[in-house]
């Protein structure tokens, strides 16, 4: 029953590719194209942008990469919450202890995380 | 036309395209298009999910390792340095890491052929697997692995943290924040 | 005629195809429509006359407005990534578009013997559908940000998807109480156990004034907001935070990020990213609906049949797309701290809470007596409590900005 439901699906992903690509290449055939090394060059307000200068080199907070990791962390959580909470009436309190193991130990992480001062953004 | 031979299209197609943009997550010569063909090769595996009724699987899969696992990627590459044009990633190692990939893949295809080959399911109608069925077999008859997935996410977690927090120091070199 | 059918697998394809057809072109026309609605409604907020001119109320001003972006110069920057750079668009908008397959927009009706659902696709994974459709977003703005070769729009990249993946946990933690009570995950089951209207209300049964008053509850709507209106705040907070919109539009925050992650894009690439945040807005709106306002239950005559649903809706979605522009003339800017802030340390703490709360008031009382539920609620209560009396300083500064002005937090 599941691979029919699938077809709409199928058909909407090929359709708002093509029309995004169809727009986007129409555009390019009908606008004009009068490219000049100024009009190219990284906006940066006007200010020339330095010869050589690499766009990437600054490095950022490595809070960044954190809150990535933190992502993960708690998107596999909500991932196995929600067969839990389908499957809810059947499991019944042992349902509802078992993922309070399993988030119980996470809240930790998310405690030390918190503690460790992970989660300040103001400096 | 006949489901099965749809099906057995898709599954050729869908599994032609994982096994190129494979290949080019390794041959690729810049790291962030690097990561967008493993992306290719995930959303490959999440249609073969679909393919076999694993709907939970598939979106799972989409919504972890595309959605959270290459984004960390992405963000690891963005942060530190990703130039956009083309690098040489090569260096001394790459016959020794050919062999490691190739015994890797011989491998994992003998133990997946070895255990499964021959093996069919009947998916369609009653065996449809449901997400319920799914959520119940977890939440009973795999309770360990699933409460210790919980502790080695804990592990990961803090991990990142003594690793991230070390260069503290040098927070006032930083910017973008 | 009938062999062209056979071939490409029956009627039910026909049906499918033309279904995404028809779908897809509505929401084209009513992304013009909400495009040129929030910007009469800004207008009126803002005591202007806002776009008269093209079209009766000025209704074409969209169309003119996406003509010209498409005639417009179709430039890269010099050193930009060429394909990421023209990819990253389409996959803004193509996640946008995708979101919305599993929206139920309608009842269903009858065709030539053959029953049409008013949704695309009514999957048993719906809701997870949802939340993968919106985490493949996240590509469009992280893309766009590094493969244009500059550091404004790199910078505003990583802000922008840091947002995004962090308001992503609260959106998907927020949708896991409507799981627990309605048992499902297809958005068409969860909008049939809405129907109707509020019964069995024995909470009042033996006082004698409410239980009179509980009679009435019959022409209340059966709609989750009633028991879920935490889970709806988070939702509704999350998804304007996932849509990118005022308050939470920092990626664009021009006044320090020219533009954020679009700063290089112009023409009909930046129609892309427009067309896909409007979508967003659409398709959020039409989940709130869904999930805690009834879909497209409501009270309907005998005629037309499917009419009335679609009508119902539409108007509903319509209010919610109201409120985000409503937001939008009302909230400042929130500061990059203070959304990390609310989205990591109260919102997945409290979507968190929320969960165990419906978790245990939705066992059987067999299992776990009243007198132990209550129990765990005084402790869930002692526990909020002792959070909210620490006093985190900037509980109280986010609500009055002008304290720390003051010096006086």
């Amino acid at each position: 029953m599941t691979l029919p439901a699938y077809l709409p699906i199928l058909i909407l992903l090929v359709l708002s590719t093509g029309f995004a690509v169809f727009s986007l290449w129409m555009a390019s055939k009908i606008s004009p194209r009068r490219w000049t090394p100024a009009k190219l060059a990284p906006y940066e307000c006007g200010i020339t942008p330095e010869d050589g200068e690499e766009v990437g080199r600054e490095r950022f907070p490595v809070k960044f990469y954190l809150v990535a990791m933190l992502f993960i962390v708690f998107d596999i959580e909500t991932a196995f919450m929600y067969p839990w909470a389908v499957a809810y009436d059947e499991l019944k309190l042992f349902g509802l202890i078992e993922m309070g193991v399993f988030i119980g130990i996470l809240l930790a992480a998310y405690v030390y995380v918190w503690k460790r001062g992970a989660l300040e953004w103001a400096e | 036309m006949n489901a099965d031979v749809v099906r057995e299209v898709f599954f050729w197609g869908v599994g032609a395209i994982m096994v190129i943009a494979a290949l080019r997550v390794v041959t690729t010569q810049n790291v962030v298009h690097a990561a967008l063909y493993l992306v290719g090769t995930l959303m490959g595996a999440a249609a073969l999910y679909v393919l076999l009724l694993a709907e939970f699987v598939a979106w799972a899969q989409v919504l972890i390792y595309v959605g959270a696992v290459v984004v960390l990627m992405l963000f690891g590459l963005m942060l530190t340095r990703a130039p956009i044009g083309k690098a040489n990633y090569d260096n001394s190692q790459r016959p020794l890491a050919a062999v490691v990939a190739a015994v890797l893949f011989g491998v994992m295809s003998w133990i997946l052929i070895d255990a499964f080959s021959g093996t069919e399911l009947e998916l369609a109608g009653e065996n449809a697997p449901r997400t319920q069925d799914i959520g119940a077999v977890i939440f009973s008859s795999y309770v360990w692995p699933f409460e210790i997935v919980s502790v080695l996410l804990l592990a990961a977690l803090i991990g990142a943290v003594m690793i991230a927090r070390r260069d503290e120091p040098e927070a006032d070199k930083e910017v973008g924040s | 005629m009938n062999w062209v059918i056979d071939l490409i697998g029956g009627p039910q394809t026909v049906i499918a195809i033309a279904k995404v057809l028809i779908v897809f072109a509505s929401l084209l026309v009513l992304m013009i429509l909400v495009v040129w609605a929030e910007r009469r409604i800004l207008a009126d907020m803002q005591a202007r006359i806002g776009p008269n001119r093209w079209g009766p109320f000025g209704l074409l001003q969209t169309l003119a407005d996406g003509i010209k972006l498409i005639t417009k110069e179709d430039f890269r920057p010099q050193l930009a990534d060429r394909w990421t750079y023209a990819a990253a668009p389409v996959i803004a908008a193509v996640a946008s578009f995708l979101a919305f397959a599993v929206v139920p927009f309608g009842d269903e009706v009858t065709i030539a013997g053959h029953r049409i659902d008013f949704i695309l696709s009514d999957l048993n994974i719906g809701l997870l559908f949802f939340l993968a459709a919106g985490s493949i977003g996240v590509y469009g703005v992280a893309l766009a940000g590094w493969s244009s070769g500059s550091k404004y729009p790199l910078l505003g990249a990583v802000r922008a998807s840091a947002q995004m993946i962090s308001y992503e946990i609260a959106l998907g933690l927020s949708l896991i109480p409507i799981v627990l009570v309605s048992g499902s995950l297809s958005t068409k089951a969860i909008v049939a156990a809405q129907a109707g209207s509020v019964q069995n209300v024995t909470f009042f049964d033996g006082i004698p004034v409410l239980e009179s008053i509980s009679r009435y509850f019959e022409y209340v709507p059966n709609w989750y907001i009633w028991s879920q209106w935490p889970a709806f705040l988070i939702f509704l907070i999350a998804g304007i935070a996932e849509t990118n919109r005022a308050p939470f539009d920092l990626p664009e925050a021009e006044s320090e990020l020219v533009a954020g992650y679009m700063t290089e894009y112009g023409g009909a690439k930046f129609l892309m990213f427009f067309l896909g945040e409007y979508l967003h807005i659409v398709t959020v709106s039409a989940m709130a609906v869904t999930l805690f306002f009834g879909g497209w239950n409501g009270p309907a005559p005998d005629f037309l049949g499917w009419v009335w649903p679609l009508a119902w809706f539409l108007f509903k979605t319509g209010l919610f797309v109201y409120l985000f522009v409503w937001l939008r003339a009302t909230l400042p800017r929130l500061r990059y701290d203070r959304l990390m802030w609310l989205g990591w340390k109260r919102l997945i703490p409290a979507s968190l809470l929320w969960i165990a709360v419906t978790a245990v008031v939705n066992i059987d009382n067999a299992q776990l007596s009243r007198n132990w539920k209550l129990g765990a609620f005084g402790v869930m209560f002692a526990v909020v409590m002792v959070w909210v009396g620490k006093g985190d300083p900037r509980l109280r500064s986010a609500v009055s900005p002008q304290r720390r002005l003051d010096g006086t937090t």
